[in-house]
Protein backbone atom coordinates (compact mmCIF):
# COMPACT_ATOMS: atom_id res chain seq x y z
CA UNK A 1 0.00 0.00 0.00
CA UNK A 2 1.25 3.32 -1.28
CA UNK A 3 -0.05 6.56 0.37
CA UNK A 4 0.09 9.48 2.41
CA UNK A 5 -0.97 10.99 5.57
CA UNK A 6 -3.59 13.61 5.87
CA UNK A 7 -5.78 15.54 8.08
CA UNK A 8 -9.93 15.77 7.35
CA UNK A 9 -10.90 19.31 7.00
CA UNK A 10 -14.52 19.31 6.09
CA UNK A 11 -17.43 18.10 4.12
CA UNK A 12 -19.19 19.36 1.80
CA UNK A 13 -20.66 18.82 -1.65
CA UNK A 14 -19.91 19.35 -5.61
CA UNK A 15 -22.20 19.27 -8.43
CA UNK A 16 -21.18 16.60 -11.41
CA UNK A 17 -21.90 16.84 -15.10
CA UNK A 18 -25.56 15.79 -14.51
CA UNK A 19 -26.21 17.99 -12.09
CA UNK A 20 -26.43 15.30 -9.75
CA UNK A 21 -24.95 16.64 -5.92
CA UNK A 22 -22.38 14.68 -4.73
CA UNK A 23 -21.41 14.80 -0.92
CA UNK A 24 -17.64 15.11 -0.62
CA UNK A 25 -15.03 15.37 1.77
CA UNK A 26 -11.84 17.39 2.13
CA UNK A 27 -8.79 16.10 3.04
CA UNK A 28 -5.17 18.30 3.32
CA UNK A 29 -2.79 15.85 2.32
CA UNK A 30 0.89 15.97 2.46
CA UNK A 31 3.39 16.55 2.11
CA UNK A 32 5.17 13.89 3.75
CA UNK A 33 8.80 13.65 4.89
CA UNK A 34 10.97 9.91 4.53
CA UNK A 35 12.28 9.75 8.10
CA UNK A 36 13.06 5.89 7.75
CA UNK A 37 13.53 3.18 5.26
CA UNK A 38 13.29 -0.09 6.53
CA UNK A 39 14.93 -2.80 4.24
CA UNK A 40 14.90 -6.78 4.76
CA UNK A 41 18.65 -7.33 5.37
CA UNK A 42 18.01 -4.53 8.35
CA UNK A 43 14.45 -4.66 9.46
CA UNK A 44 12.90 -7.92 8.17
CA UNK A 45 10.97 -6.26 6.03
CA UNK A 46 10.46 -3.57 3.77
CA UNK A 47 8.42 -0.26 4.28
CA UNK A 48 8.80 4.04 4.12
CA UNK A 49 7.99 5.57 7.15
CA UNK A 50 6.61 8.97 6.12
CA UNK A 51 5.89 12.30 9.01
CA UNK A 52 3.56 14.68 8.36
CA UNK A 53 3.10 18.22 10.55
CA UNK A 54 5.16 20.34 11.70
CA UNK A 55 6.11 19.59 16.01
CA UNK A 56 8.02 21.67 17.98
CA UNK A 57 11.58 20.72 19.08
CA UNK A 58 10.61 21.42 22.63
CA UNK A 59 8.11 18.92 22.41
CA UNK A 60 10.03 15.94 20.68
CA UNK A 61 11.96 13.36 23.14
CA UNK A 62 15.67 13.12 22.34
CA UNK A 63 15.20 9.38 21.48
CA UNK A 64 12.87 11.06 18.18
CA UNK A 65 14.97 14.26 18.12
CA UNK A 66 17.32 11.85 16.88
CA UNK A 67 15.57 9.82 14.85
CA UNK A 68 14.26 13.05 12.74
CA UNK A 69 18.09 14.24 13.09
CA UNK A 70 18.99 11.04 10.88
CA UNK A 71 16.52 11.71 8.07
CA UNK A 72 17.81 15.38 8.14
CA UNK A 73 14.29 16.75 8.71
CA UNK A 74 12.57 18.88 11.59
CA UNK A 75 10.30 16.72 14.05
CA UNK A 76 6.97 16.02 12.51
CA UNK A 77 3.69 15.16 14.34
CA UNK A 78 2.44 11.98 12.62
CA UNK A 79 4.62 9.09 11.75
CA UNK A 80 2.91 6.45 9.51
CA UNK A 81 4.64 3.23 7.92
CA UNK A 82 4.05 2.31 4.10
CA UNK A 83 4.67 -1.01 2.26
CA UNK A 84 4.64 -0.11 -1.17
CA UNK A 85 6.33 3.47 -1.91
CA UNK A 86 8.61 2.76 -4.51
CA UNK A 87 11.95 5.20 -5.23
CA UNK A 88 12.26 7.21 -2.30
CA UNK A 89 14.91 8.30 -0.17
CA UNK A 90 15.41 9.08 3.52
CA UNK A 91 14.92 12.89 3.34
CA UNK A 92 12.68 12.99 0.43
CA UNK A 93 9.43 14.95 0.55
CA UNK A 94 6.67 12.92 -0.69
CA UNK A 95 3.57 15.27 -1.92
CA UNK A 96 0.03 14.97 -3.23
CA UNK A 97 0.93 14.20 -7.04
CA UNK A 98 1.20 10.73 -6.57
CA UNK A 99 -2.61 11.00 -6.60
CA UNK A 100 -4.73 11.68 -9.88
CA UNK A 101 -8.40 12.63 -10.60
CA UNK A 102 -10.58 9.36 -10.75
CA UNK A 103 -8.45 7.29 -8.60
CA UNK A 104 -10.22 5.10 -6.18
CA UNK A 105 -8.48 4.70 -2.52
CA UNK A 106 -9.12 3.70 0.85
CA UNK A 107 -9.19 6.03 3.79
CA UNK A 108 -8.46 5.22 7.26
CA UNK A 109 -8.84 7.22 10.40
CA UNK A 110 -9.98 6.71 13.89
CA UNK A 111 -13.87 7.06 14.46
CA UNK A 112 -15.26 9.78 16.50
CA UNK A 113 -15.78 8.33 20.15
CA UNK A 114 -19.73 7.87 21.27
CA UNK A 115 -19.11 6.75 24.97
CA UNK A 116 -20.52 4.19 26.86
CA UNK A 117 -23.56 2.94 24.90
CA UNK A 118 -26.08 0.34 24.87
CA UNK A 119 -26.42 -2.51 22.41
CA UNK A 120 -29.22 -0.68 19.96
CA UNK A 121 -26.65 2.24 19.35
CA UNK A 122 -23.57 -0.10 19.20
CA UNK A 123 -24.53 -3.21 17.62
CA UNK A 124 -27.98 -2.45 16.40
CA UNK A 125 -30.23 -4.30 17.75
CA UNK A 126 -34.23 -4.37 17.77
CA UNK A 127 -34.59 -3.63 21.47
CA UNK A 128 -37.17 -5.84 23.21
CA UNK A 129 -40.89 -6.04 22.35
CA UNK A 130 -42.94 -2.68 21.66
CA UNK A 131 -42.99 0.79 23.07
CA UNK A 132 -46.90 0.48 24.67
CA UNK A 133 -48.91 -2.22 25.90
CA UNK A 134 -47.83 -2.00 29.32
CA UNK A 135 -44.32 -2.12 28.43
CA UNK A 136 -42.11 -1.06 31.47
CA UNK A 137 -38.45 0.11 30.89
CA UNK A 138 -37.50 -2.98 29.20
CA UNK A 139 -37.39 -1.25 25.69
CA UNK A 140 -33.73 -0.84 24.58
CA UNK A 141 -32.25 -3.68 26.84
CA UNK A 142 -30.28 -6.79 25.04
CA UNK A 143 -32.64 -9.29 26.06
CA UNK A 144 -31.55 -12.83 26.72
CA UNK A 145 -28.01 -12.96 27.00
CA UNK A 146 -27.78 -17.60 26.61
CA UNK A 147 -29.65 -20.89 27.71
CA UNK A 148 -29.74 -21.39 31.92
CA UNK A 149 -27.58 -24.58 33.47
CA UNK A 150 -26.14 -25.52 30.05
CA UNK A 151 -23.94 -23.86 29.44
CA UNK A 152 -24.33 -21.95 32.61
CA UNK A 153 -22.17 -19.35 31.18
CA UNK A 154 -22.52 -16.55 29.34
CA UNK A 155 -20.41 -17.16 25.74
CA UNK A 156 -17.52 -15.18 24.78
CA UNK A 157 -17.38 -12.40 22.41
CA UNK A 158 -21.45 -11.89 23.49
CA UNK A 159 -22.38 -8.46 22.28
CA UNK A 160 -23.34 -6.37 24.87
CA UNK A 161 -23.03 -2.54 26.19
CA UNK A 162 -19.84 -0.78 26.15
CA UNK A 163 -17.26 1.62 24.68
CA UNK A 164 -18.51 2.86 20.84
CA UNK A 165 -16.03 4.66 18.65
CA UNK A 166 -12.83 5.78 18.95
CA UNK A 167 -11.67 3.13 16.95
CA UNK A 168 -9.57 2.40 13.79
CA UNK A 169 -11.76 2.26 10.71
CA UNK A 170 -10.67 2.43 7.18
CA UNK A 171 -13.43 3.10 4.42
CA UNK A 172 -12.64 1.37 0.56
CA UNK A 173 -13.47 2.70 -2.77
CA UNK A 174 -13.92 6.31 -2.00
CA UNK A 175 -13.45 8.16 -6.09
CA UNK A 176 -10.59 11.20 -5.91
CA UNK A 177 -13.03 13.82 -7.28
CA UNK A 178 -10.75 16.67 -7.47
CA UNK A 179 -6.74 17.15 -6.50
CA UNK A 180 -5.52 20.75 -5.69
CA UNK A 181 -2.06 20.69 -6.06
CA UNK A 182 -1.45 24.52 -4.96
CA UNK A 183 -3.24 23.81 -1.77
CA UNK A 184 -2.07 19.95 -1.01
CA UNK A 185 -5.96 19.26 -0.68
CA UNK A 186 -7.72 16.10 -2.18
CA UNK A 187 -11.84 16.04 -2.40
CA UNK A 188 -12.65 12.48 -2.34
CA UNK A 189 -16.49 11.45 -2.78
CA UNK A 190 -18.31 10.46 0.14
CA UNK A 191 -17.76 10.48 4.16
CA UNK A 192 -14.14 9.61 6.04
CA UNK A 193 -13.94 8.48 9.71
CA UNK A 194 -12.90 10.76 12.69
CA UNK A 195 -13.55 14.47 13.64
CA UNK A 196 -12.60 17.43 11.60
CA UNK A 197 -9.12 18.19 12.08
CA UNK A 198 -7.66 14.29 13.18
CA UNK A 199 -5.78 12.76 11.16
CA UNK A 200 -6.31 9.93 8.00
CA UNK A 201 -4.18 7.46 6.06
CA UNK A 202 -5.23 7.52 2.39
CA UNK A 203 -4.30 4.24 0.91
CA UNK A 204 -3.81 4.70 -3.17
CA UNK B 1 -13.07 26.13 8.34
CA UNK B 2 -11.62 28.85 6.60
CA UNK B 3 -9.93 26.31 4.16
CA UNK B 4 -12.94 24.52 3.32
CA UNK B 5 -14.84 27.82 2.68
CA UNK B 6 -12.03 28.47 0.35
CA UNK B 7 -11.96 25.47 -1.39
CA UNK B 8 -15.97 24.98 -1.66
CA UNK B 9 -16.25 28.57 -3.08
CA UNK B 10 -12.97 27.77 -5.80
CA UNK B 11 -14.24 24.41 -6.62
CA UNK B 12 -17.87 25.69 -7.92
CA UNK B 13 -19.84 28.79 -8.31
CA UNK B 14 -22.53 30.15 -6.27
CA UNK B 15 -25.50 31.39 -8.68
CA UNK B 16 -27.33 34.82 -8.10
CA UNK B 17 -30.67 34.95 -8.12
CA UNK B 18 -33.42 37.40 -6.86
CA UNK B 19 -33.75 37.86 -3.51
CA UNK B 20 -35.95 35.86 -1.78
CA UNK B 21 -36.83 34.48 1.81
CA UNK B 22 -39.52 32.43 3.56
CA UNK B 23 -43.38 33.29 2.94
CA UNK B 24 -42.56 34.35 -0.69
CA UNK B 25 -44.26 32.77 -3.45
CA UNK B 26 -41.57 31.69 -6.22
CA UNK B 27 -41.29 30.27 -9.50
CA UNK B 28 -38.38 27.49 -10.01
CA UNK B 29 -37.91 26.88 -13.58
CA UNK B 30 -35.48 23.78 -13.39
CA UNK B 31 -34.18 21.12 -16.52
CA UNK B 32 -35.60 17.62 -16.34
CA UNK B 33 -33.73 15.19 -18.43
CA UNK B 34 -35.89 11.91 -19.89
CA UNK B 35 -33.38 10.00 -21.68
CA UNK B 36 -31.71 12.09 -24.33
CA UNK B 37 -34.03 15.06 -24.40
CA UNK B 38 -34.38 17.72 -21.88
CA UNK B 39 -37.02 20.06 -21.16
CA UNK B 40 -38.09 22.88 -18.78
CA UNK B 41 -40.56 22.20 -16.32
CA UNK B 42 -41.35 24.95 -13.16
CA UNK B 43 -42.59 24.50 -9.60
CA UNK B 44 -44.69 27.66 -7.85
CA UNK B 45 -45.24 27.69 -4.53
CA UNK B 46 -44.38 29.21 -1.29
CA UNK B 47 -41.19 29.14 -0.09
CA UNK B 48 -40.83 27.48 3.76
CA UNK B 49 -37.15 27.85 4.34
CA UNK B 50 -33.80 28.37 3.05
CA UNK B 51 -31.48 26.77 5.00
CA UNK B 52 -27.40 26.21 5.20
CA UNK B 53 -24.96 28.59 3.39
CA UNK B 54 -22.46 28.70 0.71
CA UNK B 55 -22.73 25.97 -2.14
CA UNK B 56 -24.54 23.65 0.00
CA UNK B 57 -27.66 26.47 0.90
CA UNK B 58 -31.12 24.87 0.01
CA UNK B 59 -35.04 26.04 0.33
CA UNK B 60 -37.97 24.16 0.57
CA UNK B 61 -41.09 25.17 -1.85
CA UNK B 62 -44.79 23.93 -0.74
CA UNK B 63 -47.57 24.20 -3.03
CA UNK B 64 -51.55 22.83 -3.20
CA UNK B 65 -51.41 20.38 -6.32
CA UNK B 66 -54.84 18.45 -6.63
CA UNK B 67 -55.40 19.08 -2.75
CA UNK B 68 -52.59 17.66 -2.18
CA UNK B 69 -49.59 19.66 -0.33
CA UNK B 70 -46.33 18.80 -2.16
CA UNK B 71 -43.06 20.32 -1.23
CA UNK B 72 -39.70 19.84 -2.71
CA UNK B 73 -36.82 20.83 -1.69
CA UNK B 74 -33.66 22.58 -4.30
CA UNK B 75 -30.27 23.14 -3.85
CA UNK B 76 -29.50 26.96 -4.62
CA UNK B 77 -26.65 26.53 -7.02
CA UNK B 78 -27.93 23.33 -8.51
CA UNK B 79 -26.93 23.42 -12.32
CA UNK B 80 -30.50 22.01 -13.13
CA UNK B 81 -32.09 25.39 -12.01
CA UNK B 82 -32.79 27.91 -15.16
CA UNK B 83 -34.32 30.69 -13.29
CA UNK B 84 -36.03 31.48 -10.48
CA UNK B 85 -39.04 34.20 -10.12
CA UNK B 86 -40.15 35.95 -7.45
CA UNK B 87 -44.38 36.14 -8.05
CA UNK B 88 -44.97 37.53 -4.38
CA UNK B 89 -43.83 39.29 -1.24
CA UNK B 90 -45.39 37.24 1.64
CA UNK B 91 -45.35 39.27 5.27
CA UNK B 92 -44.48 36.86 8.00
CA UNK B 93 -43.08 36.62 11.51
CA UNK B 94 -40.66 33.66 11.30
CA UNK B 95 -37.96 32.43 8.94
CA UNK B 96 -39.55 28.86 8.91
CA UNK B 97 -42.92 28.35 8.07
CA UNK B 98 -43.52 24.53 9.16
CA UNK B 99 -46.95 25.78 10.45
CA UNK B 100 -48.12 26.24 7.00
CA UNK B 101 -48.07 22.20 6.73
CA UNK B 102 -51.41 21.95 9.26
CA UNK B 103 -53.07 24.83 7.61
CA UNK B 104 -55.54 24.78 4.55
CA UNK B 105 -57.88 26.98 2.41
CA UNK B 106 -58.52 30.62 3.96
CA UNK B 107 -56.14 29.20 6.97
CA UNK B 108 -53.07 28.73 4.74
CA UNK B 109 -52.99 32.28 3.55
CA UNK B 110 -49.88 34.89 3.91
CA UNK B 111 -50.85 38.63 3.90
CA UNK B 112 -48.61 40.30 0.93
CA UNK B 113 -45.89 42.98 1.97
CA UNK B 114 -46.58 45.73 -0.18
CA UNK B 115 -43.57 45.88 -2.57
CA UNK B 116 -42.93 46.14 -5.92
CA UNK B 117 -42.46 42.72 -7.36
CA UNK B 118 -38.71 42.37 -8.72
CA UNK B 119 -38.49 39.85 -11.56
CA UNK B 120 -34.86 38.51 -12.88
CA UNK B 121 -34.11 36.89 -15.14
CA UNK B 122 -31.12 34.73 -14.61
Amino acid sequence: MSGLIGKKIGMTSIFDANGKNIPCTVVEVGPCIVTQVKTVEKDGYSAVQLGYEEKKEKQTNKALQGHFKKANTTPKRKLVEFKDLENVQLGDAVSIDIFAEGDVISVVGTSKGKGFQGVVKRHGFGGVGGQTHGQHNRGRAPGSIGACSTPSRVFKGMRMAGRMGGARVSVENLQVLKVLKEKNVLVLSGSVPGAKGSYVIIEK
Amino acid sequence: MDLLKQITLEMSETKKWADFSAGDTITVYYKITEGAKTRTQFFQGVVLQKRGHGITETFTIRKISGGVGVERIFPINSPTIEKIEVNKRGKVRRARLFYLRELTGKKSRIKEKRVAVVSQEA
